[in-house]
């Protein structure tokens, strides 16, 4: 989320670079010699069917799971070779969404994106407060909702406040894990709309693990399908259609997929009006 | 790498240009703040002020908006300040994250004293609808016993087992444990107080009495109001908060019927049976320290007992078990399905539940002290 120096040209490098992972769980091998780059600036979807490992291979890049064998970079650092200090560093530097919201029942949504910013910087309680509701605009979220709890939001709500938590030390990095998943279809084009909108106020590089086909066609830069451990198809829309792998083709070119691919051309300047 | 948020003051005539350097990013924390704070002091007073980012060089959203706040206090104070040479990325940050108004509404005013009767007031009221509900929970109970009774073969006899295991074959030790514990020191104690008196073999009397009446089923019931009670409140208010209830609700299943006649009953069973033990675990650790510590011979023990102790004794601890029981068991049921959708609530209401079982099964235990005095058993 940092505006980097015009001076400074920034390519397409790879933000997280991931090689030849292997992770198991006991006998049973989930990713197989997986490769993905994500690259600085990008909205990268992650597509995959269920219980191939779209969660799990985002858990271990957060270090949540335990990789057997391979090589994972954050920020141009293995993740093996840091220690603790450096780690924590990195972790500053991106933010999680996780599915369910995750967020900590027993705070208000005002405490939860103030969470992150008490334990990581030392700021008065003045700037902590007008930051945090800042986020909590930003993701558009009423005003009111700040002092509310978990369990007296709505899905959409819960949501928008997990971003918002998300987003609080301002990463550069966010992980978003079926963002718009629960959500009804005007709640996710919103929903979408808004993370376009802050991707680009805030400069932001988005891994987006997700289902949801509409949110693949309007926002997502790159596309990487996951099957068999591996990533098998990766690029844009155009590649993914493109794409002979039966279960890619199945997947964007299938019933739900056909219209989408065949109104694509009318969509490809998606709506940018956000929350903002 | 990370350059410290700073900034230069330039004068020309009444305008001020402060020309910020460095990183404005929340990583500098508490120093862009004090940054921003020391931005105010330095153009105070000028007619005109120019806040230049040109050499800015990283910024996020929280020095979007120390700027951006550093500008419009400036502004109130009747400056005419503005924000220039800021880049394109850096201008979308500002407009993202503008200063706007925060202020907290102003809480209403409050009285120490009424806000203190209020709260009394509060409590008592919230008291006296714990004991209706509590009323009308045990009459649901009754009605969902007496249903098992009426159609046994829909009885949950699985539940029943299990629950039966895991609230009392699982508490043997500890009640065994404790209850010994407790005997062994009444009896030094009672033989230590008597022996002034010449009369250590009444200590035999005491520790008949008092363990068989009082000690064991109150012990027991205490450890099982810890034990057994928490669970039952953590597992129906965990099913509470995953809407679990509801789900058994819409089948059609009522949740008395499937989660709190078989706990309630497990604990009626359970209860009466660790209070046997619980006494003579209890009675054998008086022994033990009896003969240890007073000479008195397991024989000669016994033969006391005997002559200081009916079956109304015994029997005495043990009608109140059920009955403790009872209360642990709806109290723990009670609490588990007062449960609302934070983990916190949960937490609260497993200790409400241990602390409200616990004083409870005190009070039934006054109750029956009194009840046995006015019938002389």
């Amino acid at each position: 989320m940092t505006v980097e120096p015009s001076d400074e040209t920034k390519g397409p490098d790879a933000i997280i670079r991931v090689r030849d992972l292997v992770v198991a769980f006991g006998p049973k091998t989930i990713m197989r010699g997986l490769d993905l780059d994500v690259r600085r600036g990008e909205v990268l979807g992650f597509v995959g069917g269920s219980g191939q490992g779209k969660s799990v291979l985002t858990r271990t890049i957060l270090g949540l799971v335990q990789k057997r064998s391979g090589k994972i970079e954050v920020f141009g650092k293995d993740l093996d070779k840091v220690d603790m200090d450096e780690r924590r560093a990195l972790e500053r530097r991106y933010g999680v969404m996780f599915q369910q919201g995750a967020l900590f029942s027993g705070l208000t949504v005002k405490q939860n994106v103030q969470a992150p910013m008490r334990e990581h910087l030392h700021l008065s309680q003045r700037l902590m407060d007008e930051l945090a509701l800042l986020k909590i605009e930003l993701v558009g979220l009423p005003r009111d909702a700040a002092d509310k709890f978990p369990s007296q939001l709505s899905g959409g709500m819960i949501k928008r406040a997990a971003l918002a938590r998300a987003l609080a030390l301002d990463p550069e990095l966010v992980f978003l894990d079926e963002p718009t998943s629960g959500l009804d279809p005007i709640g996710a084009a919103e929903f979408d709309d808004l993370i376009q909108t802050l991707q680009r106020t805030l400069g932001l590089t988005v891994f987006m693990v997700t289902h949801d086909l509409d949110s693949l066609y309007a926002i997502c830069d790159r596309i990487a399908a996951l099957a068999e451990g591996k990533v098998i198809a990766e690029g844009t829309i155009q590649t993914m259609l493109s794409s002979q792998h039966s279960w890619v083709k199945a997947y964007f070119r299938g019933k739900r997929g056909r219209v989408l691919a065949l109104t694509r051309d009318d969509r490809h300047t998606p709506a940018t009006a956000g929350g903002l | 790498m990370h350059a410290k948020p700073g900034f230069a003051v330039e004068r020309a005539g009444d305008e001020t240009r402060l020309n910020l350097g460095g990183d404005w990013t929340l990583e500098s924390g508490a120093e862009m703040e004090r940054a921003s704070d020391s931005l105010i002091g330095a153009a105070a007073g000028a007619r005109a002020a120019v806040i230049d980012l040109a050499n800015v060089e990283r910024m996020d959203t929280g020095g979007a908006w120390l700027i951006d706040r550093a500008r419009k206090i400036l502004q109130n104070a009747g400056v005419d300040s503005q924000i220039a040479n800021a880049r394109t990325a850096q201008s979308t940050l500002l407009e993202a994250a503008h200063w706007r108004d925060f202020e907290p509404p102003k809480p209403p005013p409050s009285h120490p004293l009424s806000d203190m009767l209020a709260d009394v007031g509060a409590s008592v009221v919230g008291a006296w609808h714990d004991l209706l509900h509590g009323i009308g929970f045990l009459g649901e109970s009754v009605v969902a016993l007496l249903r098992a009774l009426a159609r046994p073969h829909l009885f949950r006899m699985t539940s029943l087992i299990y629950h039966l295991e895991s609230f009392g074959l699982r508490s043997v030790p500890i009640i065994l444990l404790i209850n010994f514990l407790v005997g062994c020191i009444v009896a030094q104690q009672g033989i230590f107080q008597l022996r002034y008196f010449g009369a250590e073999t009444f200590a035999v009397n005491m520790i008949g009495i008092l363990i068989l009446r009082e000690m064991g089923v109150l012990l027991t019931s205490i450890m099982i109001a810890g034990r057994s009670g928490s669970a039952i409140t953590a597992e129906i208010g965990s099913m509470k908060m995953r809407e679990e209830i509801d789900a058994l609700k819409v089948m059609g299943l009522s949740p008395m019927d499937v989660l709190v006649t078989p706990r309630l009953l497990a604990l009626i069973v359970a209860l009466p049976l660790l209070t046997f033990l619980a006494d003579m675990a209890g009675i054998f650790g008086g022994l033990v320290v009896s003969w240890g510590y007073a000479g008195l011979s397991p024989d000669a023990f016994l033969d006391r007992l005997k002559t200081a102790i009916g079956f109304n004794t015994f029997m005495v601890g043990l009608i109140k078990a059920p009955f403790m029981a009872l209360v642990i068991g709806l109290i723990g049921a009670m609490e588990g399905l007062a449960v609302q959708g934070s983990a916190e609530s949960l937490g609260r209401q497993v200790t409400s539940s241990v602390v409200k079982s616990i004083f409870m099964v005190i009070v039934v235990d006054g109750l029956f002290a009194m009840f046995f005095a006015a019938i002389e058993y």
